[in-house]
């Protein structure tokens, strides 16, 4: 294999955009039929180094050899006449197509659609054979599961004659059933001798499936190691540049008294959809109760009603009041009233202005508080400043600038201003929202701490995440939402991820035939959604 | 990082756009074969040469300023108003009646009055397509264009009805005396010297002035403003926060009516002295640009409001001297607009580039 010219290879390969170098100096080799994974934190260049490889991008500078030949590759086409295909994190699939119309869209043989589709549809039964990537030809995209999108992208990719795969992100969207399914297609398209590249920020995955693993920081190729000789603690050392502590250390929960109990919660969206059913549940003091799901099972909604923002039917108590849920005081000003704090889910959209400067943020929902004004008219913008330097330096918000605006700050660092306003108000129950999404290793660490520390307070806390594994680690209990409903509650030390990925599919046994289909018939029977909230 | 330091942001890019604006006007009035060099000095002389001159510009900008803050605060709740010219007619409504109807004492009563009044009349009518846009969805950008219209034919209905004074014109009867607001002329009157004579400027652009600090310090300074801006910037955000929606919208357009409304006291009472047909002269349109050109800020619109007065001004002069037709002024004033509104990043994306290379270097 070492007199084999790579598959790809890169030399210093660098781009910019306006002050931000994004990757500087990249040489890169990849060697034909390996699964070569490339981590990093967020905003370490992953994937403008992959947009690059695929024509989105022009670089600055730097040259790309394919399979030994230097190629130019200045659009997506000449990507895919390199034999480069992607399967992007948000696929590009048209909703009211086939699976076949959308393998063939772009790829037509002549301007009469039929025969292209007869072809494609025997391609696509020679390649599930081949691959295990068997897909329902005349299916309509929005009518299949998350799983099933992926593999149409897939083969997509194949049938443009790929030999090169660039997967980014895979399986974000993915239950762990339907992950280890991906994976041993990815195996199978290893053994017939493509080449893959997998962009990922989970070190499991990395562990579990490549053959050599590049790491990059801040723009930079910081180590290429093959993946039997490295550790995760390694990896994440060279991803953060300093050692990182990759578990949550925490005593035993001290439960305490009844904090939220919520009855019987129903929410029917706009359109109709009966988005919770009937769920009811109990935080207590002094604990962290985990709700896992694949994104759009209801969680999210669950988040908006505790939250304010988003009417129901049913009974909430917060320290047995009993909390309005469609009237006037429905809002997050009379929750937040309630001793109720809220990290949401989507930091940028609803957490955070991103044009407003930290200092506008850290008021943000509080901007009532009386610390905040000056006199009946004026807030005082010098005391929120204040706050704000202050409360910068207790979360070790980088830069500690109040007067940069939030959008300037690093996915890290904008959970952390959002944290910091949240935990320091002292809330009694705490609503938090995939704490950890789009964040570096090295802030993971810090705010499960954080999380951690309000808990031994004596705080109550409600935390939503896909991630199992941040689920798993951080929860005093554990309960799982499918489909608008609870599927019912563990305790983290006597369950595991094949479990909860059960329940997280709707399934409280296991099924008989191969576990990935079963998985996915149920998601998509339940509104198959979750993709396009994903 | 921001690409560019804030100076640069304020200052050289309105000012580069109005360059390349006046360059594009040259070439134009050099292709209808006038002397652009001679024209400039026509409208510079004729709006700033003299009191006179300026006693023009400093009506037409308060004009502006008023329809222009009308704009901007609408802008930082990212509700795009575009009815100010409606709201100003109507306004104009409620100056009349106030000034007709109320025997006032002595004019500083009545231009408070008439302030209130007019206030509350373009409120009133930006209320309706408030209230639509909040509760049922429609569009705030086609009901404020549709109540345009419909303030024209109210008027045109009440001036010649209820409001129609003797005579043959469209025309409200003229205000009484104690409702007559000092004109610069009035207060600028040293014995034998008296500044802008026979100009239509009065005690209204101080007004505007006043008007201009107090919705700053409404935006950046106070809750209200806060959560306007907030909501302009992020709807999903500024739910997370407790921040209605429908209260927001209304406050924002209420307000936005109110300045709009309140252009009517310069106009109305303090030039006219009655109420006339089509008073606005699409000073409601005008104020867009220059809520677009002074970045929604109250002190940005103060100072496009005024090279918006001078164009007006030097463009009515242009017209008058040379054979440069009246049409053409009007040209001149679209390609202001067009520079430093719509193609904005014409001139910010080279900059931002050039600037990042110097720091770089």
């Amino acid at each position: 294999m070492t007199d084999q010219a790579p598959a790809i290879e890169l030399k210093g390969i660098s781009k910019s955009f306006g002050p931000v170098q994004a990757n500087k100096d990249i040489s890169i080799r990849v060697m034909p039929g390996t699964i070569h994974g490339i981590i990093g934190e967020n905003g370490a260049g992953k994937s403008t180094l992959m947009s690059i490889l695929y024509g989105f991008y022009k670089a600055d500078a730097g040259e790309i050899f394919i399979s030994g030949q230097k190629t130019a590759i200045p659009d997506s086409q000449a990507a895919i006449a390199a034999g480069i295909g992607m399967v992007f994190q948000h696929f590009k699939l048209v909703e009211n197509f086939t699976v076949l119309e959308n393998v063939v869209l772009g790829a037509e043989d002549s301007g009469l659609l039929r025969p292209s589709l007869a072809r494609a549809r025997r391609e696509l039964k020679s390649l599930a054979e081949e691959y295990e990537l068997n897909v329902d030809p005349d299916a309509l995209i929005e009518e299949v599961g998350v799983g099933m999108q992926q593999r149409v992208e897939i083969l997509k990719a194949l049938y443009r004659k790929a030999d090169i795969l660039i997967l980014d992100e895979p399986t974000g969207v993915l239950t762990p059933a339907e992950a280890d399914h991906l994976f041993r297609i990815l195996e199978n398209l290893k053994r017939e001798g493509k080449t893959i590249i997998l962009i990922t920020h989970k070190l499991r995955e990395i562990m579990e499936i490549t053959d050599t693993v590049s790491v990059m920081r801040r723009g930079e190729m910081t180590a290429t190691v093959k993946t039997a000789e490295t550790s995760p603690p390694e990896l994440a050392e060279l991803m953060v540049g300093r050692k990182v502590l990759l578990r949550v250390d925490k005593a035993p929960a001290q439960i305490g008294r009844k904090i939220l109990e919520v009855k019987d919660l129903n929410v029917t969206d706009s359109k109709g959809v009966h988005r919770l059913k009937g769920v009811s549940f109990d935080v207590h003091a002094g604990e962290i109760l985990g709700i896992a799901g694949v994104a759009g099972n209801g969680q999210s909604e669950l988040l908006e009603v505790l939250g304010g923002y988003e009417k129901a039917t049913g009974s909430i108590k917060v320290n047995g009041e009993e909390i309005d849920l469609t009237g006037a005081k429905s809002d997050g000003q009379s929750r937040r009233a309630k001793g109720i704090s809220h990290v949401p889910e989507d930091r940028q959209r609803e957490g955070l202005i991103m044009d407003f400067h930290a200092w506008e943020n850290t008021a943000f929902g509080y901007h009532h508080d009386d610390r905040y004004q000056r006199s009946k008219l004026f807030m005082d913008n010098s005391i929120i400043r204040q706050d704000t330097e202050e409360k910068m330096a207790r979360f070790d918000v980088r830069p500690p600038a109040p007067k940069l605006a939030a959008k300037n700050f690093s996915g890290g660092n904008q959970q952390k201003i959002v944290l910091a306003r949240e935990i320091e108000r002292n809330p009694d129950l705490l609503l938090i929202g995939q704490p950890t999404r789009g964040v570096d290793i090295g802030a993971i660490e810090f705010i499960h701490q954080q999380i951690v520390a309000l808990r031994d307070q004596g705080k109550a806390i409600l935390l939503v995440s896909v991630e199992l594994e941040e689920i798993l680690s951080l929860s005093d209990r554990i309960a799982v939402m499918f489909d608008g409903k609870m599927m019912g509650e563990r305790m983290p030390e006597q369950t595991d991820e094949k479990e909860l990925g059960l329940l997280m599919a709707g399934m409280t046994t296991e099924p008989k035939g191969p576990l990935h289909e079963a998985v996915e018939a149920n998601l998509a029977h339940a509104g198959g959604d979750a993709s396009k909230e994903a | 990082m921001d690409a560019m330091p804030k100076w640069a942001d304020v200052i050289l890019i309105p000012l580069i756009s109005i360059l390349l604006a006046a360059i594009l006007s040259a070439l134009v009035i050099l292709a209808i074969g006038e002397n652009p060099w001679e024209a400039l000095k026509l409208m510079v002389d004729g709006a700033l040469g003299s009191t006179y001159g300026w006693g023009y510009t400093l009506y037409y900008a308060t004009n502006f300023i008023f329809t222009g803050l009308a704009v901007a605060i609408a802008f930082h709740a990212r509700l795009f108003n575009i009815g100010g010219e409606g709201q100003a007619l109507v306004g104009g409504l409620g100056v009349a009646i106030i000034c007709l109807y109320i025997p006032w004492p002595h004019w500083s009563l009545a231009l408070l009055g008439a302030a209130i009044g007019a206030a509350i009349f373009g409120a009133a009518w930006a209320a309706i397509p408030a209230f639509l846009q909040a509760k049922r969805g429609s569009h705030i950008v086609i009901t404020t264009i549709m109540f345009n219209f419909i303030a024209a034919a109210l008027l045109n209905y009440m001036l010649i009805g209820a409001l129609k004074a003797p005579g043959m014109e469209p025309a409200t009867a003229k205000f009484p005396e104690a409702t007559h607001l000092p004109s610069f002329q009035d207060m600028f009157n040293f014995g034998e010297t008296t500044f802008f004579r026979g100009a239509p400027a009065n005690i209204t652009f101080f007004v505007a002035l006043i008007a201009c600090v107090a919705l700053w310090a409404l935006i950046w300074r106070t809750r209200l403003g806060y959560e306007i801006r907030s909501f302009g910037q992020s709807e999903s955000a500024a739910k997370y926060a407790g921040i209605s929606p429908t209260k927001i919208i209304m406050v924002a357009m209420l307000i936005s009516g109110a300045l709009a409304g309140m252009m009517a006291i310069n106009n109305v009472q303090g030039e006219a002295e009655r109420l006339v047909l089509n008073a606005v002269e699409g000073a409601g349109f005008i104020g867009i640009a220059v809520a677009l050109m002074g970045r929604s800020h109250p002190f940005g619109v103060l100072l496009a409001a005024l090279l918006f007065g001078f164009l007006y001004q030097g463009g009515a002069e242009l017209a008058l001297w040379t054979s440069i037709p009246r049409e053409l002024i009007i040209v001149i004033q679209a390609l202001v607009i067009l520079f430093t509104g719509a193609l904005d990043n014409m001139v910010r994306m080279p900059l931002e580039r050039l600037f990042l290379k110097m720091r770089r270097a």
